[in-house]
């Protein structure tokens, strides 16, 4: 039976939708409200709150602490300084991404891997003949994400000034509400926002704290639906939505390197050996044989479809997670988009792809499958920079 | 100094800039020429009162079209809409009436007040639906005149004939909706007084008539037939309020070439034979085009900036005959904390939130609307205005200090013309009577006032140039719609004049932050001189 995250006793009341979904055997809300648009408007516009507590947390402390990060991500950590975060993801011995998520150094000795699945055993595996300790920390540390335009405001003040300066990609300590936690500047939002780390047991008092101080800045509850829509936006890869990782990839299809999900900057090849090193340098001179793209479906075509069935067009509201096919114009299957939704903000159909290295270039025109009163039909779409929306405060 | 433009856009409210983004995207040269500091004409956000900022007169949006937002790339310069979630209407008895976005939400609250209204409400979306699906394609067409032979209009009023021709019996319901009153038409459906009284009260926004007179029910369809995202009857908050909805536009015109200039008022027109050759500053500046197209409204274009002896008397008669007449007015206050609504009260301060995030209708029955119809009839401020409010600051918190807020209330009636005195004279009364009224409701709110600001429709007129106040340049009345808007014969957005053209509300599709009438023009202009 699942369980409640560590602010289950705030979220619960306030989750009038009782919409809820499972995340690695936790309850994390959908959406507090039927209506989720509030929530998601809160994101690009006050503060959202969102309890990300389900997500995976490795500490790896000890002497060679860097030697075994460095092992497993495809980043160089050695490169990271004490207070940096790093994304990156981390591959299997043919190159092919396993996970992706974050990585945080909080001393010299002491690294923090996070991510959306479990990967303690594959950190372990590799820990073999280092001196280090690796540690499962999910359960022990909440998470807070607090995003949009006024989250620096809200949490400035919450921590008593304490993180007005801090910069993108890095974290610090900081106290809210008496309580020690970390503070990043991070998000999977695309927009201005930090995420807090916080002890388990002294979870309330610091979301109870974060909702008072908030109050004047529209502070608002949000749940993973809103979420959801404005990572796509911000064109970040969801796992096991938009790419399937080579530990559960049931044909050879599925397996994608780093350079095919567009994170081939993330991948420093020029360095000791890593898992995948060699792999992945074949697949740098060979090239990407697909890659994940964003669509821009194309309205006039749409509306067509739609009104030639007597029908406004419907569009997807919150992120439709079924694929569908992406064609060639000549009517060739190319692909297939992952992510779809109308953008409200950018008032665009748009979607997350992944299409063959052929057809993969920005600007060039495809199509989408669309299902239209019953019917399969195909709407032009055109490939763009997977990053939809991004403002400027996301890194500010 | 003189310099020359393919094309004069004289005013830079949101259909003239629109009108502009299009030329200029057509590739002309363009020159924008606004009276005031600033652009948006009565799309403007202006902070009156330090760290309060007023989303002065036009203040929510649903019809402007999304074509224009995707053509011109809005978002791209700061168009963002934020959702309004429902609307509340409170009641007399200390009950309320609450219609969410959410359909099961309404449904279950409006079982409260009638089990059979909770049905029909459903059934009453369907035919809007189908309604505003019917319309839709007329608000992106320049209105056939049904007078002429040319191919092109047999074509239109083939299209026409054929929308209609798939559903018959929604034609039915249109032909109702022309012409019956607002009150009338929403009685067919509805029981609940609270219900009545605010869905009939988008018959009378804008327009001096009252829910009991006919074709009211049309000004309702009028603004039933907006759509967000590809949703009908939605109604979104500009972020920024409604001057960034302005500037967006104002943003993408420029993008494409076209030069804005603020204060630069338009003192007359230049005409040469019959033909217009450009304008005349206030100041004495004169400026040449090639083509002018004015998006002011009708009477202030042809009654103030050109001569009466180089239009023709049909034409005079008819702009003079056009029905412009200002009913409503505008409140805008900054708040210290939030209103406490008494049909709130059995709620906590969070659970009240999301009721005030959406629209509070001050309308508890038709009666109320009709009496405050009747003052105005006489001349007379309404003592107990209809109102529409939103609190744009709970949804975007830039738009007041942390902690406190703005209000917007559209609030009628307001003749422009009084029986006694001036609106100099009587602008606070109708400030006070609009805040006594919200008080019955809203007991705190006289305790929470920190700045207030009264736009009478002579206020407007003054401010913004609409002439008698009348937001929509013009009543959306039968008679002044489609291909009679705003005058026979020139509804395509020409003039008896050559090389003129008009782009404002006063054209069809009529009034509301809508681009259609901008853009429209700009099609015609752009086939007119390639």
């Amino acid at each position: 039976m699942a369980i409640g995250t560590p602010f289950h006793p705030r979220t619960e009341p306030l989750c009038h939708s009782y919409d809820w979904m499972q995340w690695s055997g936790y309850l994390s809300v959908s959406s507090y409200n039927d209506f989720v648009q509030p929530e998601y408007a809160s994101i690009r516009n006050s503060a959202a709150l969102i309890d990300l507590s389900p997500l995976y947390k490795y500490a790896v402390t000890g002497a060679d602490a860097v030697l075994l990060v460095n092992r497993i991500v495809t980043k160089d950590a050695e490169e990271m300084r004490v207070g940096q975060v790093a994304y990156t993801p981390w591959c299997d011995p043919n190159g092919m991404v396993r996970q992706e998520g974050t990585v945080f150094r909080y001393e010299e000795d002491h690294f923090e891997i996070y991510a959306a699945e479990p990967a303690f055993e594959w950190i372990q595996r590799n820990a073999v003949g280092y001196q280090v300790k690796v540690t499962d920390r999910s359960a022990e540390l909440a998470m807070l994400s607090l995003q949009g335009p006024h989250s620096r405001a809200v949490l400035d003040t919450a921590t008593d000034g304490a993180i007005g300066d801090l910069k993108f990609f890095r974290c610090t300590r900081a106290r809210i509400a008496g309580v020690n936690v970390t503070v990043s500047r991070t998000g999977f939002t695309g927009d201005l926002g930090y995420e807090i780390w916080i002890p388990a047991e002294e979870a309330l008092p610091v979301w109870d704290h974060l909702m008072e101080i908030g109050a004047p800045w529209q502070i608002t509850p949000c749940g993973l639906i809103a979420m959801d829509i404005a990572r796509v936006e911000a064109g970040l890869i969801l796992i096991s939505v938009d790419y399937v990782s080579s530990e559960f990839a049931y044909t050879d299809d599925d397996l994608v390197t780093p350079y095919e999900l567009g994170l081939g900057w993330a991948v420093n090849l020029d360095r000791g050996n890593f898992v995948g090193r060699k792999a992945l340098r074949t697949a740098r001179q060979v090239g990407p044989r697909r890659c994940v793209i964003g669509l821009e479906i194309e309205w006039q075509p749409l509306e067509e479809a739609y009104m030639a069935a007597n029908l406004m067009p419907e569009l997807p509201m919150t992120v439709c997670r079924e694929a569908v096919p992406v064609y060639s114009e000549e009517g060739l299957q190319v692909g297939h988009a992952s992510s779809k939704v109308w953008s409200k903000l950018l008032k665009k159909y748009i979607a997350l792809a992944t299409i063959d290295a052929d057809y993969a270039q920005i600007g060039n025109h495809v199509e989408m499958e669309v299902t239209v009163q019953y019917k399969r039909c195909r709407v032009a779409a055109k490939v763009v920079d997977n990053h939809f929306f991004r403002p400027e405060r996301m890194r500010s | 100094m003189s310099q020359s433009y393919d094309v004069i856009v004289i005013g830079g409210g949101h259909n003239g800039l629109t009108c502009a983004a299009y030329l200029g995207r057509a590739g002309r040269r363009v020159l924008v020429l606004e009276r005031r500091h600033l652009v948006g004409g009565a799309g403007v956000t202006e902070e009156l009162y330090p760290g309060f900022k007023y989303t002065v007169c036009s203040y929510v949006v649903s019809l402007l079209r999304p074509q224009i937002i995707a053509d011109l790339e809005l978002p791209k310069y700061g168009f963002e809409l934020l959702p309004l979630d429902g609307t509340l209407t409170p009641m007399r008895n200390g009950d309320h009436l609450m219609r969410w976005h959410d359909a099961g939400e309404t449904r279950l609250e409006l079982m409260r007040h009638s089990a059979a209204d909770a049905e029909a409400y459903e059934h009453f979306a369907m035919l809007m639906y189908h309604l505003g699906k019917t319309i839709r394609p007329m608000l992106s067409m320049t209105p056939p005149d049904p007078t002429s032979l040319a191919p092109a209009t047999l074509a239109k009023l083939a299209e026409i004939t054929r929308i209609f021709g798939k559903r018959t019996d929604y034609l039915y319901d249109l032909a109702k909706l022309m012409t019956m009153s607002s009150g009338d038409f929403v009685e067919q459906w509805f029981e609940t007084p609270a219900l009545l009284g605010t869905l009939a009260s988008s018959g009378i926004i804008g327009t001096f008539l009252g829910p009991r007179s006919p074709g009211s029910a049309y000004v309702m369809l009028h603004h039933y037939m907006g759509e967000i995202d590809g949703e009908f009857r939605a109604w979104g908050l500009p972020r920024g309020g409604m001057g960034a909805v302005s500037e967006s536009i104002a943003s993408a015109a420029r993008a494409h070439g076209a030069q804005i200039r603020t204060e630069a008022g338009v003192e007359r027109v230049l005409v040469e034979g019959n033909r217009v050759t450009g304008v005349v500053l206030e100041g004495g500046e004169e400026i040449h085009a090639q083509v002018l197209v004015s998006s002011l409204d009708p009477k202030r274009t042809f009654q103030k900036l050109i001569e009466p002896e180089y239009l023709p008397e049909e034409f005079r008669t008819d702009i003079d005959r056009y029905k412009i007449r200002g009913s409503s007015g505008k409140v805008n206050l900054s708040l210290d904390a939030l209103p406490d609504l008494i049909c709130l009260r059995h709620l906590s301060a969070d659970q009240r939130i999301p009721y005030l995030s959406g629209a509070i209708s001050i309308s508890p029955d038709i009666e109320h609307l009709e009496r405050a119809y009747d003052d105005a009839k006489y001349g007379r401020h309404s003592r107990n205005p209809y109102m529409d409010i939103v609190i744009p600051s709970l949804i975007d918190p830039t738009m007041a200090p942390p902690g406190k807020h703005v209000m917007s209330i559209f609030c009628a009636y307001a003749p422009y013309e009084l029986a006694e005195g001036t609106w100099e004279d009587n602008r606070e009364a109708f400030g006070d009577a609009v805040i006594d009224t919200l008080a019955e409701f809203v007991p705190n709110i006289k305790d929470i006032i920190l700045h207030r600001q009264v736009l009478s429709p002579w206020d407007m007129e003054q401010k913004m140039g609409l002439t008698q106040g009348n937001i929509f340049h013009g009543e959306l009345t039968l008679e002044q719609l489609f291909f009679l808007r705003p005058v026979p014969g020139y509804a395509d957005f020409t003039t008896p004049l050559r090389r003129l053209y008009m782009c404002g509300s006063g054209c069809h599709p009529g009034g509301g932050i809508m681009g259609a009438p901008g853009q429209l023009a700009a099609q015609r202009i752009i086939t007119d001189t390639t």
